[in-house]
């Protein structure tokens, strides 16, 4: 048994080992602190359902030899115009609102995906090799220039805008659009009725319904969010469809080996250009789903950092820069959100002090995030 | 007395055990063989030997390795080399954009002081900021490259050398370093041609007579048998014998290897090519680095196999790889009477020519993916097989990939755990069957294989040989590049010698020794038809 764990924890299964063992680590350790693990792995779950499809865009472009899509805020700002576009088109008043809200910013934001990820796959192709840092920066410039957008595009819509003054709000609230339409689709919710003090079974119905029915005195013990990790599930399966279509075993053989690939008769080019806009394109779903997930959406600076967290959990999963599977996404994006998730309230507890727990919030992202990155090169056993 | 013991080494990759209580012993100044056919464990043993993180991160090995009988533990090639082990490896490990001096002398730089350095080795005393001496460095170089016979310039750069050359780099590398006691040759052979081959051995001669001991891997038994004192057997992972090269012959060490009888037999004569052309090259120039084609013009029959041969760096590679598209080529290819598109490698193979590369991890496999996958990509994509319809999509057809990959592991005799299993993971030899086994796949008119049995046994090699010839009855044209003459002669119909990028001529494979000879160090012109 030992020797098992040994080998397993000995290759290219070391980080994910290493994380796994923290995350137990610190789930022990809450328990004994008497945090609440259902609610703990409810938060993951839905970080989880919210963080995937992101985590997910990586994997065409490590396949198709691009390496992880630093580029990821490129298509995370498509993501935002179509839910900017939808709220601004789409009036509160008509029946089903909330559905074809949701629907028309995902359109939009494809529409947005593809378009960009076409300009900036052009980008990669000229910078073979060196394809991270320039996607870093691009993605930079992007976000700063998209920073002056927000401020002048001519939105209407009062909600989006700030009361006084020119341009959108920091921060849009979706309360009042599709804002956790996908969580709770479908939920299962496990409410403690405060006056019985039994634990209730509440299916298919939003937090703020269980609120007006059980008082707020009520906790909320466990949560799964249904309607999301069905979506993200769902991305996975059109994923999987693609990568094994003849198109995708063409990008996939460009990116392990591209002289095979022109040997092969393929179009190396094109088939990096494929890789990266379905990256962005699922970028820009990605964005979409996480605002809703999350309640409201980020413009100005937000989308800078979003890179890297999805960097990181496809690493832990088990990636490389040069290779990605879907069960990496799944794996990675469970374990780097539940530590990101335990991790906190965990740390706050154990430093008294509010100041100091944003610092280890800080701590304990970037650290796994640094962590990860060392692994990017893959463990070379060739 | 033996400057280096290996005791019981076992070693498992993955649940799969390749090395089963192998023993290996080598005295000073002896040239050891080593002898196995493909994926019998001959590599795997020497990364034990030499310390590779191959080994290490897949769970280390069972055994001992003693060097001048003290027990060593080995963790690196840094500290293999600390024991007095070189290495010269099947793939070459050397830095192209560096010279050839400073390759040999990397990280082992003379140097010498200058005001900086002096100044902070009052201090620090190691050196680190010192110049690079390059005309001592390039003196050295010179003398470890003249042990070898090689009167190439120690200020060229290793990108642009034939593989031949850089070998030779290699070797000069290892023989530079102090101390050295046992040097590790696998396969230095594979990629030379003969002459080369035996300027090779000659050197070693030489080095063995200086002390050191030689461990030799080779598939060509002619060689073990030419320079070799003994020579140990493996099969299957497991030693079964070591014998004086005196006690022995070729024909029992073929048997000891593939455990039965082999032979191979010169080809029989035959009719029924004709005398259509299917494949015109006018004026052909390849401008491949180091194997530059300086305008060819040569027909090519339907039906026949005709031999490439030459000097390695003479430019018989590239004719191939020109064909191909795979490098900038000029003139004028008909193919089946119609234009060829140039420089496409697209357009070439939908006219139905296949080709195998002569450089098997650059260009003639996927590394990271499956046997499976490499066998079926190409023709997947050219001629849209292996796919089914779902809905809308067309997905790959697993089933129907995974039957053909068994019936080509069967049929080439691919040995692996199966056909999902990477080609990274396979022996070099089994590598080269999946390459074969993909073109073939393609169903081509006309099929290009450059140096198909580089680096595979002689069991193997029957095999390969054999089943181009049952393509060819088939009616497939085959085109085949070598550097092996010997091979040429046992298939080829015709053999074309090229010789500084132009046809010397075209022989026929019964042609005496003397002629070939000449023809390939361009000392003869003419021959058949040119
Ligand atoms: N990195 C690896 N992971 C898993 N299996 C491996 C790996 N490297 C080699 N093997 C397996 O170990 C066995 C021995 O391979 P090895 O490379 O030592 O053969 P070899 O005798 O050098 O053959 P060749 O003459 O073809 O070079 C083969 O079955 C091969 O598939
Ligand atoms: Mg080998």
């Amino acid at each position: 048994m030992f020797d098992r764990i040994k080998t397993f924890a000995a290759g290219d299964n070391l980080p994910r080992f290493v994380i796994l063992v923290f995350y137990l680590l610190i789930l022990l350790v809450a328990f004994f602190l008497n945090q609440s693990i259902g609610v703990l792995i409810s938060d993951t779950l839905i970080r989880y359902g919210m963080n995937g499809i992101l985590v997910l865009s990586m994997v065409p472009a490590i396949q198709a030899g691009t390496g992880p899509n630093f580029g990821l805020p490129i298509g995370a700002i498509g993501g935002l115009l179509g839910m900017l576009i939808s709220m601004e088109f789409i009036p509160q008043t008509i029946a089903g609102h909330q559905w074809i809200g949701l629907l028309v910013a995902i359109l939009v934001a494809i529409v947005f995906g593809i378009f960009f990820g076409w300009l900036y796959g052009l980008l990669l192709n000229r910078v073979k090799g060196s394809e991270m840092v320039i996607a870093t920066y691009t993605a930079f410039s992007f976000v700063a220039m998209m920073c002056i957008a927000w401020l002048v595009l001519p939105f209407q819509n009062k909600s989006m805008k700030w009361p006084i003054g020119q341009g959108l709000k920091n921060t849009i609230t979706m309360e009042n659009t599709y804002g956790g339409l996908l969580n709770d689709f479908l939920s299962l919710k496990f409410v403690e009725n405060h006056l019985t003090g039994k634990l209730e079974l509440v299916f298919n119905r939003s937090n703020s319904w269980v609120i007006e029915n059980y008082g707020i005195e009520s906790a909320l013990k466990f949560q799964f969010p249904t309607g999301m990790i069905l979506v993200f599930l769902l991305a996975c399966y059109l994923v999987y469809l693609f990568i094994n279509s003849k198109t995708g075993v063409a990008m996939r053989a460009v990116g392990d080996n591209p002289s095979f690939a022109v040997a092969s008769g393929l179009n190396v080019n094109r088939s990096r250009l494929i890789g990266v806009i379905l990256s962005t394109v699922l970028a820009a779903v990605g964005i979409v789903i996480y605002s809703q997930g999350f309640g409201y959406m980020q413009l100005y600076n937000a989308p800078q950092q979003m890179a890297f967290g999805a960097v990181a959990a496809i690493l832990i999963g088990g990636a490389s820069a040069q290779k990605a599977k879907i069960s990496h996404v799944i794996i990675g994006t469970f374990l780097f959100n539940g530590i990101l998730v335990a991790g906190l309230p965990v740390a706050n507890q154990l430093v008294e002090g509010g100041g100091l727990s944003d610092v280890f919030r800080v701590i304990i992202t970037y650290g796994v995030i640094l962590y990860a990155l060392t692994k990017i090169g893959g463990k070379s056993n060739a | 007395m033996y400057v280096l013991e290996m005791k019981d080494i076992s070693k498992e990759y993955f649940g799969n055990r390749v090395l089963k209580n192998v023993n290996l012993n080598v005295k000073p100044g002896e040239i050891h063989a080593l002898l196995g056919e493909n994926g019998a464990g001959k590599s795997t043993l020497m990364n034990i030997l030499f310390g590779m993180s191959v080994i290490h991160s897949t769970g280390g090995f069972e055994g001992e390795v003693l060097i001048d009988s003290a027990p060593v533990n080995i963790m690196s090639p840094h500290q293999a080399m600390d024991h007095g082990i070189g290495m010269v490896h099947q793939e070459f490990m050397l830095i192209p954009g560096f010279t050839i001096s400073e390759n040999i002398k990397l990280n082992r730089e003379l140097l010498k002081a200058n005001p900086v350095s002096a100044v902070i080795d009052l201090v620090a005393k190691d050196n680190k900021l010192s110049t690079v001496d390059v005309a001592a460095n390039a003196r050295d170089a010179r003398v470890a490259l003249d042990k070898l016979d090689m009167g190439i310039d120690e200020f060229t750069l290793v990108s642009g050398l034939p593989v031949g050359h850089m070998q030779f780099v290699e070797i000069a590398r290892e023989i530079d370093k102090e101390g050295l006691k046992v040097l590790v040759f696998d396969e230095p052979t594979a990629v030379l041609t003969e002459s080369e081959a035996l300027n090779l051995m000659e050197a070693m001669k030489k080095l063995a007579a200086q002390g050191i001991g030689i461990l030799f891997i080779t598939h060509r038994l002619d060689e073990v048998i030419h320079c070799a004192d003994r020579v140990t057997i493996l099969r299957d992972g497991e030693w079964v014998a070591t014998k004086d090269k005196v006690d022995t012959n070729v024909v029992e060490l073929a048997e000891l290897m593939v455990g039965r009888k082999v032979e191979i037999l010169p080809k029989a004569p035959r009719e029924g090519v004709g005398d259509e052309i299917i494949l015109s090259l006018n004026k052909l120039s390849v401008d491949m680095p180091g194997e530059k084609v300086k305008g060819v013009s040569l027909d090519v029959k339907r039906g026949e196999i005709l031999g490439i041969g030459g000097l390695a760096g003479q430019g018989k590679i590239g004719i191939a790889n020109g064909i191909m598209g795979l490098y900038p080529t000029r003139g004028e290819i008909l193919f089946q009477g119609k234009p060829l598109k140039l420089n496409q490698p697209k357009a070439t193979l939908d006219d139905g020519i296949a080709f195998v590369s002569e450089d098997r991890r650059g260009i003639g496999l996927l590394l990271d993916s499956s046997i499976e996958d490499n066998i079926a990509v190409t023709t997947m994509q050219t001629k849209n097989d292996f796919l089914k319809s779902w809905g809308p999509f067309k997905l790959q057809d697993k089933e129907k990939i995974r039957q053909h990959a068994e019936s080509m592991i069967k049929e080439y005799d691919i040995r692996c755990i199966g056909p999902h299993q990477y080609t990274k993971r396979l022996s070099g030899g089994n590598q080269q069957k999946v390459c074969l086994a993909r073109a073939v796949t393609l169903a081509p008119d006309l099929l290009l294989v450059s140096e198909p049995t580089r680096g595979i046994d002689i069991g193997a090699k029957k095999l390969v040989l054999d089943n181009l010839l049952k393509l060819n009855e088939e009616g497939m044209t085959i085109i085949m590049t070598s550097s092996e003459l010997a091979e040429l002669r046992s298939i080829a119909d015709r053999i074309a010698i090229i010789s500084d990028g132009k046809l010397a001529g075209i022989l026929d494979p019964t042609a005496p020794d003397a002629d070939f000879g000449l023809m390939m160090a361009g000392n003869l012109k003419g021959g058949e038809d040119v």
